[in-house]
C-alpha cells in the first residue's frame, strides 16, 4: 500500500491532468520542498537586509544635508504637496493589502482571488508612478526645481536648494526604481498565476514577490513624512 | 517494478562521475561550463578567473616596483629633461607628430598602474578570493550537502563577477584611471573629463559589489539551511565558520558602498552634487560611505582566510584545535566590530572626539585577532607537525600576519599615525595583512586542498621551494618598506629623494623573487594537472566530510548523505594513536576504541 502510494506522489510531477503547482518538484539538493521554501524565504529575508541598508545610505544622506542645511530642506519640503504623496502613500498601503491577501488565497488554493489581488497589486504600483511622474516630477522639472548642476528656478529662497533636490530626486527615484522591479514581479507571478502555477504545495515566488513589495511600501512610509510633511 | 521506479529520485549509482569529466566533444563541454550550476565547477571557475586576474594584477605591481627602481626624475635641463628608465612612453604632440617625454606623462602611466593594481587586487581578487573559489567548492562539502542553498543564483554571481571584472579591465586598458583604488572625490568626480572611463570603473566595483552580495546571501542560507543530518552549528569545520562570518559581513556592508558608488555615478552623469562642496555637497561624506563599507570588507579578505589556516593548522599537527568555540565566536566578534571602525581612515579629516573614539574602538580589534592568533599557536603545541606544504604556509601566514597585526596598532594609535598617515609604513602594513594574510592563506588552502579539487597530487619539494621563495621575497619587498614609511616616504608617489634610492631598490628585487615564487608555484600546478599521481580520497588524515567525498568528488558529491560520526577536529576520540596520514581510512569505532585502550 505504501509503495503505491509513494507511486502516486512521485508520479504527480509528470501528471498533465493536474494543475501546475502539484507538478512542482522541488530542486534536488533540498530533502523536501519544505526545506526549499524555507530556504528562500531566508534568502528573501536577507536580501531585503541588503535594500534595507542601500537605503540607509540615502537616509544617512538625507540627515546629513538636514542638518548642516536647514533652511534649504524645511523650505525645500514646501514645495511638496502632500497631498500627492498621501494619496501615493493610500495607493501602497492598499496594494500591500492586496499582495499580502494573495500570498492567502495562494495558500487556501483561491485561484481566482490570486490572480485578482496580483493584478490590483501591479496596478497600483503603475498608479503610484504614474502619480509620481506626471503629477510630481514634471511639473518641478519643468520649472527647474532640478538637482545640483540642474538646478535652474529663479525665486529660490536658499543658495543650498538644489541639495534638497538632489537628495529629493536620489531618494524618491531610486524608490521608484524598486516599485517598478516589484511590480514586474508580480507581473510575473501573475503570469504564471493563469496557468496556475502557485497553490497550497508551491507559492514561494508570490511570497517573495509579496515580501519585496511589503519593504518597497515601507521604505516609502519612511520616506513620504521625511520629505513631504517635516518643515 | 514500480517500487524501483519510485526510488530513482534517490538513487545516486548514475552521480558517480567525477564532477571533472566532460560531457562528450570540446563544445558540449565548454556548454556543459558555462551553464553548469554545479557548486565544484563553480568553484574552479571562480579560481580561475581569479587566478588570472591576480596575474594581471601582479604584473602591474611588478612594473609600479620597476619604475621606482629608477624613477621618474627632472633633471637640470627643467621639465622636458626627464629621467628613468621606465615609462618613458610620452605623448604624441598632434601639431609637429613627434612624442613628447614628459615628467607629466610618466606620472599619469605611474598613476595608471598602481590604480590597476590596486582596484584589480581588491574588488577582483581579494574580496572574492577565498569565498568564492575554495568556499564555494567546499562549503556545501564539508556541510555534506550536495549543492549551496542556490544554485542558480551561484552561476548568476559568477556571470556577474566576470562582467565587472571585464567592465574594471577595459576601464584600465582605455587607460584613464589613475584614481587610486578608494575613488575618494572630488578627484574621482572631476578627472578624465569628457571620458567615461571612470565611471566604467565605479560601474565594474559596483557590479562586482553584486556578485559579492549574491555569493555571501547563498552562503548565509546553506549554512542554515543545509548541514548533514546531526551537525549542529559547533561541529561545523572552523573554515565554514569563517565563510560564515564573511558571508554575513559581505551582505551587510555591500549595499552601502552600493549606494555609494551609483550616488558616485550620479555625481559623475547627472552632476547631483551630493559630493561636491561646489554644489553644496560634502567630499568627506564620500569617505565615510566609503569607508563603512570598506572597512568591514578588509574582514572579508581575512575572515576566510582565518579559517583556512585553522583547518589546516588542526589536521597537519593532528591535534584537535585548542578553543574551537573562542575561535568560532572571535570570527563573529571581528564581524560585529568590523561595522564601527571605519573612522580610522580619516583620522586626519574629522574632529578630534571622533578620532579619538574611533581609535579606541579600533583596538578592540586586536583582541579577537589575538584570540585566534593565540589559539593556533596551542594548538601547534604538542601537535604531531608534518611539514606539508599547507602547513608550511599557514606557519608563514601566521608569521606574517602577526608583524602586520601588531603594526596596525601604530595606525591605529592617533600621535603616531598622523606621522605615518599615507606614507609606506601603511603601505607595508596592509600588505602583510592583506597578502601575508589572505592571499598566503588562499595559497595554504590551495595546496591542503588541491589533491581533493582535482585528484592529482604534486610536487611537494618544488611547491616547499616556492614558498621559500614567496615567503623571502615578500619579506624582502615588504619590511623594507617600514623603514621606509617611518621616515617620510609618502605613499603614491612615482618618484622620491635619494636618500630612498637603496630601501627601493631592495624592495624592488623582493618583489622580483616573490614573482618567481609565484611563477614556481603555477609551474607546480600545471605539472600537477598534466602529469601529477593520482591522489588519495584522503591523503592528510583529515576528518571533515569533504574528504569523504571521492577525489575529485563525484558530481553529486556523496554516494550516500553522509552523517556526522565525529566533531572535525576530534583527532584524539577518532584515530588510533601512533596513525599516520597514510594508514587511512579509519577502522571503525570499536577498533579505535580497543587501540587505543591497549597504548
Amino acid at each position: 500500500m505504501s509503495t503505491i502510494q509513494a507511486d502516486h506522489d512521485h508520479g504527480r510531477h509528470d501528471d498533465p491532468s493536474r494543475p501546475l503547482y502539484e507538478r512542482y518538484k522541488h530542486a534536488h539538493h533540498f530533502v523536501t520542498a519544505d526545506e526549499e521554501f524555507d530556504a528562500c524565504k531566508t534568502g528573501m529575508w536577507l536580501f531585503l537586509a541588503t535594500e534595507v541598508l542601500l537605503f540607509a545610505g540615502l537616509f544617512m544622506a538625507y540627515t546629513y544635508f538636514r542638518w548642516r542645511y536647514p533652511e534649504a530642506f524645511a523650505n525645500g519640503s514646501q514645495y511638496l504637496d502632500w497631498r500627492w504623496g498621501g494619496l501615493n502613500t493610500v495607493i501602497l498601503l492598499i496594494s500591500s493589502y492586496t499582495a499580502a491577501t494573495a500570498v492567502r488565497n495562494a495558500q487556501l488554493n483561491e485561484q481566482a482571488a490570486l490572480r485578482r489581488n496580483l493584478l490590483i497589486t501591479v496596478v497600483c504600483g503603475l498608479l503610484f508612478i504614474g502619480i509620481k511622474f506626471v503629477f510630481e516630477y514634471g511639473p518641478k522639472w519643468s520649472v527647474g526645481k532640478r538637482p545640483g548642476a540642474w538646478f535652474s528656478y529663479p525665486f529660490a529662497h536658499d543658495p543650498s536648494e538644489p541639495m534638497w533636490w538632489s537628495v529629493y530626486y536620489c531618494a524618491t527615484g531610486i524608490h521608484a526604481l524598486h516599485v517598478v522591479i516589484g511590480a514586474g514581479l508580480l507581473l510575473w507571478c501573475y503570469r504564471r498565476s493563469l496557468k496556475q502555477a502557485y497553490g497550497p504545495t508551491h507559492y514561494t515566488m508570490v511570497e517573495n514577490s509579496a515580501l519585496y513589495w511589503h519593504l518597497v511600501d515601507l521604505i516609502w512610509i519612511f520616506l513620504f513624512p521625511l520629505l513631504y510633511l517635516i518643515h | 517494478m514500480t517500487t524501483l521506479n519510485a526510488g530513482s529520485h534517490g538513487d545516486h549509482d548514475h552521480h558517480e562521475v567525477p564532477y571533472l569529466v566532460g560531457k562528450g566533444g570540446v563544445w558540449a563541454t565548454i556548454v556543459d561550463w558555462a551553464t553548469t550550476v554545479d557548486h565544484k565547477k563553480l568553484g574552479v571557475m571562480y579560481l580561475t578567473a581569479i587566478l588570472a586576474l591576480f596575474a594581471i594584477g601582479g604584473v602591474a605591481a611588478l612594473m609600479v616596483r620597476t619604475e621606482l627602481l629608477d624613477p621618474i626624475r627632472t633633471g637640470p635641463g627643467g621639465p622636458d629633461d626627464v629621467h628613468g628608465w621606465m615609462f618613458n612612453v610620452g605623448q604624441l604632440d598632434e601639431a609637429t607628430g613627434e612624442r613628447k617625454y614628459t615628467a607629466a606623462t610618466a606620472n599619469n602611466t605611474y598613476n595608471r598602474l598602481f590604480t590597476m593594481h590596486g582596484a584589480i587586487m581588491v574588488f577582483m581578487v581579494i574580496v572574492p578570493g577565498i569565498p568564492a573559489s575554495l568556499g564555494n567548492f567546499f562549503l556545501p562539502l564539508m556541510l555534506g550537502a550536495k549543492d549551496v542553498a542556490f544554485p542558480r543564483l551561484n552561476l548568476l554571481s559568477w556571470y556577474v563577477y566576470v562582467t565587472g571584472s571585464i567592465f574594471g579591465v577595459l576601464a584600465i586598458a582605455l587607460n584613464g584611471v589613475d584614481t587610486g583604488w578608494t575613488f575618494y572625490t572630488p578627484y574621482s568626480t572631476t578627472t578624465d573629463v569628457g571620458h567615461w572611463r571612470v565611471v566604467y570603473m565605479i560601474l565594474a566595483a559596483f557590479i562586482l559589489g553584486f556578485s559579492s552580495i549574491l555569493t555571501g546571501l547563498n552562503f548565509v542560507v546553506t549554512v542554515h539551511k543545509l548541514r548533514a543530518p546531526g551537525m549542529g552549528w559547533f561541529d561545523m569545520p572552523l573554515f565554514v565558520w569563517g565563510i560564515y562570518a564573511t558571508a554575513v559581513i559581505q551582505v551587510l556592508a555591500t549595499p552601502v558602498i552600493g549606494i555609494t558608488l551609483l550616488l558616485l555615478v550620479f555625481e559623475r552623469v547627472f552632476r547631483v552634487g551630493i559630493f561636491d562642496p561646489s554644489l553644496g555637497g560634502d567630499p568627506v561624506l564620500y569617505q565615510h560611505f566609503f569607508w563603512f563599507y570598506s572597512h568591514p570588507v578588509v574582514y572579508v579578505m581575512i575572515l576566510p582566510g582565518m579559517g583556512v589556516i585553522s583547518d589546516v593548522i588542526a589536521v597537519h599537527s593532528r591535534k584537535p584545535i585548542f578553543g574551537y568555540r573562542a575561535i568560532a565566536f572571535a570570527s563573529l566578534g571581528i564581524a560585529g566590530v568590523a561595522f564601527i571602525v571605519w573612522g580610522h581612515h580619516m583620522f586626519a579629516s574629522m574632529s578630534e572626539v571622533g578620532s579619538v573614539v574611533f581609535s579606541a574602538l579600533t583596538f578592540l580589534v586586536a583582541i579577537p585577532t589575538a584570540v585566534k592568533i593565540f589559539n593556533w599557536i596551542a594548538t601547534l603545541y604538542k601537535g604531531s607537525i608534518a611539514l606539508t606544504t599547507p602547513m608550511l604556509y599557514a606557519l608563514v601566514f601566521l608569521f606574517l600576519f602577526a608583524i602586520g597585526g601588531l603594526t596596525g596598532l601604530p595606525l591605529a594609535t592617533l600621535a603616531s599615525d598622523l606621522h605615518l598617515h599615507d606614507s609606506y609604513f601603511v603601505v607595508a602594513h596592509f600588505h602583510y595583512v592583506m597578502f601575508g594574510g589572505t592571499i598566503i592563506a588562499l595559497l595554504a588552502g590551495l595546496h591542503h586542498w588541491w589533491p581533493k579539487m582535482f585528484g592529482k597530487e604534486y610536487s611537494v619539494l618544488w611547491a616547499n621551494i616556492g614558498c621559500l621563495l614567496v615567503f623571502v621575497g615578500f619579506n624582502v619587498t615588504f619590511f623594507t618598506q617600514f623603514f621606509m614609511g617611518t621616515q617620510g616616504m609618502p605613499r603614491r608617489y612615482a618618484s622620491y629623494p635619494d636618500e630612498f634610492q637603496l630601501y627601493h631598490q631592495i624592495s624592488t628585487y623582493g618583489s622580483y623573487v616573490l614573482g618567481a615564487g609565484f611563477f614556481l608555484h603555477l609551474l607546480v600546478f600545471i605539472h600537477s594537472l598534466v602529469a601529477g599521481e593520482r591522489a588519495k580520497e584522503n591523503p592528510w588524515g583529515a576528518l571533515t566530510l569533504e574528504w569523504e567525498a571521492t577525489s575529485p568528488p563525484s558530481e553529486h558529491n556523496f554516494a550516500h548523505q553522509p552523517m556526522l560520526k565525529h566533531g572535525p577536529y576530534d583527532f584524539d576520540l577518532a584515530v588510533p594513536p601512533y596513525w599516520k596520514a597514510s594508514d587511512w581510512p579509519l577502522p571503525d569505532k570499536a577498533e579505535v576504541e580497543r587501540v587505543r585502550l591497549s597504548h
